[in-house]
């Protein structure tokens, strides 16, 4: 290992030049034909031009790109390479979840594959699991601010809005489909996450709480009062349905739809079952993001800023970046939920992003325990399925609503699931 | 010269805790800095990494004028604290503090380091996978101690270190404190109440009083000082012989 690294600080200046002007050299030869050369129309013959300059220009940006890039990498590498030496030496190694967290955390993967063919004629269990599923990802993705980074943040819906009318304004009025404003929605709802993590750097506890929870409703109202953007009360309705790769899932027509294109019978169950697998891969990409981060330093940087900001800072770590990472990586995560909800719904209006919403997002976070993601899943199953089992009981759901909520801070006050896994696991290397 | 304050004043609000305070540390020494409660040494302490930021006079680490820089900033030009209170990161493992306080170093010497201070602190190494709100007062120091210096810094701020801890630890604070000096030729700014142990340890000391600087000498001669005596060691010692 050791040689290795000395490997890659011993590449000396003489060897990254020749390795960038033999990427040079290779892109010279393909750009004389390409690039150099050049057919011009002249008095309806064709005349072949020389465009020398263009092509210098071209090899030129070949031979600093190569430099770069390479210099890039090798740092990067060695970086990485020394510190999983430095942790592997120190007889410490990165550890999944305990035994059993980890079955039932498989456990519930595999159900959740299985729940749609096993529901598949029954769409309202497949609907309510979608939901489930929506409130799982928005969970995560507030775990990170609440949970990891200790910033309490009652405005959380406001990503969640973000998303979802970043991708219903981009589809509807300009026509971009879900899978192209995915990435811009997240993007924006970064965005915000920084607007907002801006002014707040210096707060903490009930004062941030004040802050966000005003941020949650200041983007409620401006929703409600720019009727030429975001249509006002009324919303944003047919908003496009995902498709399944260009594939779209309505009866058969004209254009190849997603029955006729695998030679099945049409039938609309299909499109939820697509949504519920889209919504559970999106979870699950959130939850391994999460669950890396957390073991990278900014990961643990978040941890120690939730334990102690000024030992933090006298660490040398830079609270004002800690904080912003965290704000900018939950809102992305939650407007990514936001473009699903609103490519679910087909219609979207200020009043799915209320107060109440952020309430819940939190309770999730807070009665699943702090910064557990496995704690997350188990109580928004708690706090999405009982009042749709409670529908029986009418007016007195919310009571049991409250009944539950109460019961789980009585019996369990770190949460369903308190226990925080290291990220770090000490083997005895260090007594050799 | 390592670190130099010149006629440094801070505020918390309307209150003017220090009065324009001179004091320097200069390579490899152990320097000390005693008062009653409420004097203003840690806030001496804290603004040298400015918190409070000094809101007059300079202070100059290493040649650079810090006085403005962002704590982390300054952390990163090579001085590390020992907190008051320790403040670790109760919540992550022993293991994971100690990583925190490699961070600095982008963990390059995490392995080397971290065997070093099982060294020096054998505790850690049996209590490493442990949560460290679970460790004693004094475990809880020393993992604060170990923290600051897996950072590799130059000059180690210590503020307070036996504040709470039972005597045994406190003499074995003291002990670290000196061996560090000694044998690592680790330069320390050390805050203590416990004027005793500290002036014994020290290489020079100063008293600070209503946020001034009263007195100043080596640490033998404040220790043999009658005024020290009178008012910070007559008290301190009967309760260290206690």
């Amino acid at each position: 290992m050791t040689t290795l690294v000395l490997a890659h600080q011993g590449i000396s200046p003489a060897e990254r030049l020749k390795d960038a002007a033999a990427v040079s050299f290779v892109a010279l030869l393909l750009g004389i034909p390409m690039i150099g050369l050049t057919t011009v129309d002249q008095g309806g013959a064709l005349r072949i031009a020389t465009r020398w300059p263009m092509l210098f220009a071209f090899v030129a940006a070949c031979f600093a790109g190569r430099l770069l890039l390479r210099y890039g990498l090798d740092h990067w590498r060695l970086r990485k390479l020394a510190r999983e030496q430095a942790v592997a030496a120190a007889g410490a190694r990165s550890l999944a979840t305990s035994p059993l967290l980890t079955w039932i955390g498989w456990g519930a993967l595999g159900v959740s594959l299985v729940l749609p063919i096993v529901f598949s004629d029954n769409r309202y269990v497949v609907d309510t699991a979608t939901t489930v599923l929506i409130y799982v990802m928005l969970g995560w993705g507030l775990n990170v601010v609440v949970g990891l980074a200790g910033l309490l943040d009652l405005g959380y819906v406001a990503f969640y809005a973000v998303g979802a009318y970043t991708y219903g304004v981009l589809a509807t009025q300009l026509g971009w489909t879900f899978w192209q404003a995915l990435p811009v929605a997240g993007l924006m709802a970064a965005t915000f996450g920084v607007i907002l993590g801006w002014p707040t750097l210096r707060l903490r506890g009930d004062y941030l709480a004040i802050v966000t929870l005003g941020f949650g409703e200041i983007i409620r109202v401006i929703l409600v009062n720019w009727t030429e953007l975001s249509g006002g009360p009324n919303g944003i309705s047919s908003i496009p349905r995902p498709s399944f790769f260009g594939l779209p899932f309505k009866p058969p027509g004209d254009d190849p739809t997603f029955a006729s294109f695998f030679g099945l019978e049409y039938s609309p169950n299909q499109r939820i079952i697509f949504l519920y697998y889209l919504i559970l891969a999106l979870a699950l990409l959130t939850n391994l993001f999460v669950s890396r981060m957390r073991k990278l330093p900014i990961g643990r940087a978040w941890e120690a800023m939730r334990e102690d900001e000024i030992a933090c800072k006298a660490m040398g770590i830079n609270a004002r970046n800690v904080k912003l990472s965290a704000f900018a990586i939950g809102a992305m995560l939650g407007g990514f939920a936001g473009v699903f909800f609103a490519a679910r719904q087909g219609f979207i209006s200020p009043e799915s992003f209320t107060f109440n919403e952020s309430a819940i997002i939190l309770a999730i976070v807070v009665l699943g325990g702090m910064g557990s993601q496995l704690g997350v899943v188990l109580a928004s199953l708690v706090l999405v399925l009982l009042p749709e089992l409670g529908r029986d009981f009418a007016e007195y759901r919310m009571l049991i609503f409250g009944a539950a909520m109460i019961l789980i801070m009585v019996w369990k006050p770190g949460g369903i699931l308190s226990h925080r896994e290291p990220t770090l696991r000490y083997l005895g290397g260090g007594k050799q | 010269m390592m670190l130099q304050l010149s006629g440094v004043h801070a505020h918390y609000g309307y209150i003017h805790a220090l009065h324009g305070v001179d004091i320097d540390v200069q390579v490899g020494e152990v320097v000390t800095l005693i008062g009653a409660n409420g004097a203003g040494k840690s806030t001496l302490m804290m603004s040298i990494f400015g918190q409070p930021r000094a809101s007059g006079g300079r202070i100059v680490f290493d040649g650079e004028d810090i006085t403005q820089l962002p704590t982390h900033e300054i952390a990163r030009r090579g001085i590390a604290l020992v907190p008051e209170g320790r403040r670790i990161f109760s919540r992550m493992t022993v293991l994971e503090n100690l990583q925190m306080g490699a961070v600095l170093g982008e963990e390059m010497n995490f392995a080397v380091d971290l065997k070093r201070m099982y060294q020096l602190f054998p505790i850690l190494e049996e209590r490493c996978q442990q949560r460290a709100g679970t460790l004693s007062g004094g475990e809880q120091q020393m993992l604060a101690i170990a923290r600051a210096l897996m950072s590799r810094p130059q000059l180690l701020l210590l503020d307070e270190p036996s504040l709470g801890l039972a005597p045994l630890y406190i003499k074995k604070i003291f002990q670290i404190v000196r061996e560090l000096n000694r044998d690592h030729g680790m330069t320390i700014l050390l805050v203590e109440q416990n004027a005793h142990h500290a002036l014994r340890v020290a290489h020079r000391g100063y008293v600070l009083q209503h946020g001034q600087i009263i007195l100043s000498g080596t640490g033998r001669e404040l220790l043999a000082n009658p005024e020290v005596h009178a008012a910070y060691l007559a008290g301190g010692h009967a309760a260290t012989a206690a």
